[in-house]
């Protein structure tokens, strides 16, 4: 039973970058009705951001979790004026398939420059050392991850669903037009979402470098669940995504537990049940 | 006449035959295809490096000054068996291909195996680890280089189980390899009277291991060992450092590890760990030369792994049963069975010999990561604690469950 807690603590860690991932995906799909396969690469860019801010720039892990997303960010910007724009009103395949190609791209070149191992990154001093729960050892780090993620994620929710600049955004991606009618500038309000979405990635790649290996293909692994996370929660729904997202991840810690080969498929088993019942997912509306 | 004209005849024989030997003999073309997971997470301890290795390999054996045309063409298996053997296929039948070297992955490796045997090809694998290939599936065309799960299991298993880590549990990657290593290792453990006392199974290529670490300490087994390698083995020692593993007392065993492992892992978290290799850039001036021409053509600079350093000293001893042969007959069992009669001698692994089952016997040496105050120099990792000689550190051939071995 002790053993169960466990899994179900270390299900919602996992679950807290599935849902981190999943919701810039469901923000960037809502209002830009982009399929952005790129994120994967852009968390990857997160991570390798905090990783020479600190090797390079001298910058620790704290500054990084700023300094990292807004850069990355900024970069996710560049791209949607330059690329993504001319593909609005287009069929969401167009965009699938820019970003995959833009996707393969930027990890081919970190690839190139940085092998496929990865490179360290060690957890900061003040998260260091862990606690025990009784029923397992937590590592600080990892209960940080989990705390601060969900505050992000409810930040997020609270900033698009109960704001008025959330307002103009949801009016936006309905009636652009209106929107526009009104005075508001619509281009530029979706370039910003972007940016949130993108921004959302390269924090949870900053979370992950000192877990994971910091290397090239780190989200390229992730992202084929996030999808499956996503398609579960329903396209498009901010909270469905952040719940489907640590539900998932402490479905896949149980799987661990009770029948460790199928892990890395019991996401996708997840999917195809959802799909044949529901095929706009969980919380998703009906179109 | 009639005499005249069968001496004609004859003259004519001979002369038809003199040029069709004269041709064998002079066939003096070679084209390698270095089979790798050249993107993977395997990519670094073989991929391009195993690619240049083979290049440096050619350049080296002065065979090119003597008329000889090497090619040498690499492909990416992407570790999946069925993309392993469309391409060695594609290699002997369109390609004209004589000789696969590297292929890590036991599962592509063992794919491939049965391709090249069929295609009566060339193969030195180099970077998979399963001991199978010179034991139950063995082959006439095959030399398995580098290392095997039975040396593996042998070196670092045996000296754990000697200083006192009599009960384990493994992590184990769910695939040939690690079911071969598991295998290999749990003998050693029980013949030494010890004792295994669970393991998990986890899919190739796992980001996250806190789950199975946690099972692995509840476990309470002194020695946790990682039947898995490249990224799975960084991940689970990096992770069981947060999960206060060591500091718990229990002892991780890498039951394979890489220098290119090592540096993704960083000294700080790998200090301490021992594990076996049967080569290293720093053993001696040969290899340091070797390392530094090597590393200086590396996009990152980084040393030969052991696979690579197995890609070059393979090829090298290829090419010398080439040069005895006179040239290049296009028949693997033929040249393997060559390369087999002479007693191996290069500058990365030394003085051994390739059994007839097809295993190449050379040292292997235990070692053990430096903490970060005694590394020197960007790659200077290893503190050298052991040698096990080659005749112990392979499987013996009374032991050998390779059926070209009961003739």
């Amino acid at each position: 039973m002790q053993a169960l807690y466990a899994q179900l603590l270390v299900g919602l860690i996992n679950g807290s970058f599935y849902a981190l991932l999943s919701l810039g995906l469901a923000v960037i799909f809502g209002m830009l009705n982009i399929i952005n396969f790129a994120h994967g690469a852009l968390y990857m860019m997160g991570a390798f951001c905090a990783y020479f801010l600190l090797h390079v720039a001298g910058i620790g892990y704290w500054p990084a979790l700023i300094v990292a997303p807004i850069v990355v960010g900024i970069f996710g910007m560049i791209l949607e004026r330059t690329m993504l724009q001319w593909l609005s009103g287009l069929d969401h395949l167009y965009g699938l398939l820019l970003t995959f190609g833009l996707a393969l791209i930027v990890q081919g070149v970190f690839q190139n420059f940085f092998g496929s191992s990865g490179l360290p990154y060690a957890i900061p001093d003040e998260l260091k050392g862990g606690m025990n729960l009784g029923f397992m050892f937590l590592p600080i780090y990892r209960a940080w991850v989990v705390v601060f993620s969900l505050v992000v994620c409810l930040l997020t929710w609270y900033l698009i669903e109960r704001t008025r600049l959330g307002a103009y955004l949801r009016a936006a991606t309905e009636n652009p037009t209106l929107v526009r009618a009104f005075g508001i500038n619509v281009p530029r309000m979706i370039t910003l979402t972007y940016g949130l979405g993108v921004g959302l990635a390269a924090l949870a790649g900053v979370l992950s470098a000192p877990i994971n290996q910091v290397r090239p293909l780190m989200g390229a692994d992730l992202i084929i669940v996030v999808f499956a996370v996503v398609v579960i929660g329903g396209m498009g729904s901010i909270m469905g995504s952040i719940i489907t997202g640590f539900a998932l991840g402490v479905i896949e810690g149980l799987t661990k537990y009770f029948y460790p080969e199928a892990s890395n498929t019991v996401v996708f088993v997840l999917m195809v049940l959802v799909l044949l019942v529901k095929p706009s997912g969980l919380t998703g509306r009906a179109t | 006449m009639k005499t005249r004209i069968v001496a004609s005849l004859l003259l004519g024989t001979a002369m038809s035959l003199g040029s069709v030997s004269f041709a064998i003999a002079q066939d003096k073309t070679v084209k390698i295809g270095a089979l790798s997971d050249q993107s993977g997470l395997y990519a670094d301890l073989g991929g391009p490096g195993s690619t240049l290795a083979a290049q440096m390999a050619v350049e080296d054996s002065g065979l090119t000054a003597k008329g000889w045309k090497i090619d040498v063409i690499s492909g990416d298996h992407q570790n999946k068996p069925d993309i392993g053997t469309a391409i060695a296929r594609q290699w002997f039948d369109v390609d004209k291909v004589d000789v696969v070297v590297d292929v890590p992955n036991s599962g592509v490796a063992l794919a491939v195996n049965n391709v090249i045997k069929e295609k009566n090809g060339v193969y030195i694998n180099s970077g998979a680890a399963t001991s199978d290939l010179t034991n139950a599936q063995c082959t006439p065309n095959t030399v398995h280089w580098t290392y095997d799960t039975y040396m593996l299991a042998h070196s670092t298993g045996q000296s754990l189980v000697k200083a006192g880590g009599d009960t384990w549990f493994f992590l184990t990657a769910d695939y040939a390899f690690g079911a071969a290593l598991e295998r290999d290792t749990t003998a050693v453990v029980t013949a030494n009277g010890g004792k295994v006392v669970g393991g998990v199974k986890h899919p190739l290529n796992t980001s996250d291991f806190s789950s199975f670490l946690l099972q692995a300490q509840s476990s309470k087994a002194k020695i946790i060992g990682l039947a898995n390698a490249g990224g799975d083995t960084t991940n689970a020692i990096k992770q069981a450092a947060e999960f206060g593993i060591v500091k718990g007392g229990q002892k991780l065993a890498a039951l394979l590890l890489f220098l290119t492992d090592v540096k993704a892992i960083g000294l700080e978290t790998a200090q301490g760990l021992n594990f076996t290799e049967t080569f290293y850039w720093d053993m001696n001036d040969q290899t340091r030369a070797f390392s530094k021409k090597f590393a200086g053509r590396m996009k990152n600079g980084a040393p030969p792994t052991m696979v690579q350093a197995g890609v070059y000293a393979g090829l090298t001893h290829y090419f010398k049963a080439l040069d005895a042969l006179g040239g290049n007959p296009h028949d693997g069992v033929k040249v393997v069975e060559k390369m087999k009669s002479i007693p191996t001698d290069d500058p990365l692994f030394g003085k051994g010999e390739i059994q007839p089952n097809g295993r190449t016997i050379h040292s292997a040496y235990l070692f053990e990561v430096k903490k970060p105050s005694e590394s020197k120099a960007p790659w200077d990792f290893y503190k050298l604690v052991g040698t096990v000689p080659g005749d112990q550190a392979f499987t013996p051939l009374s032991e050998s469950k390779c059926a070209m071995l009961k003739k």
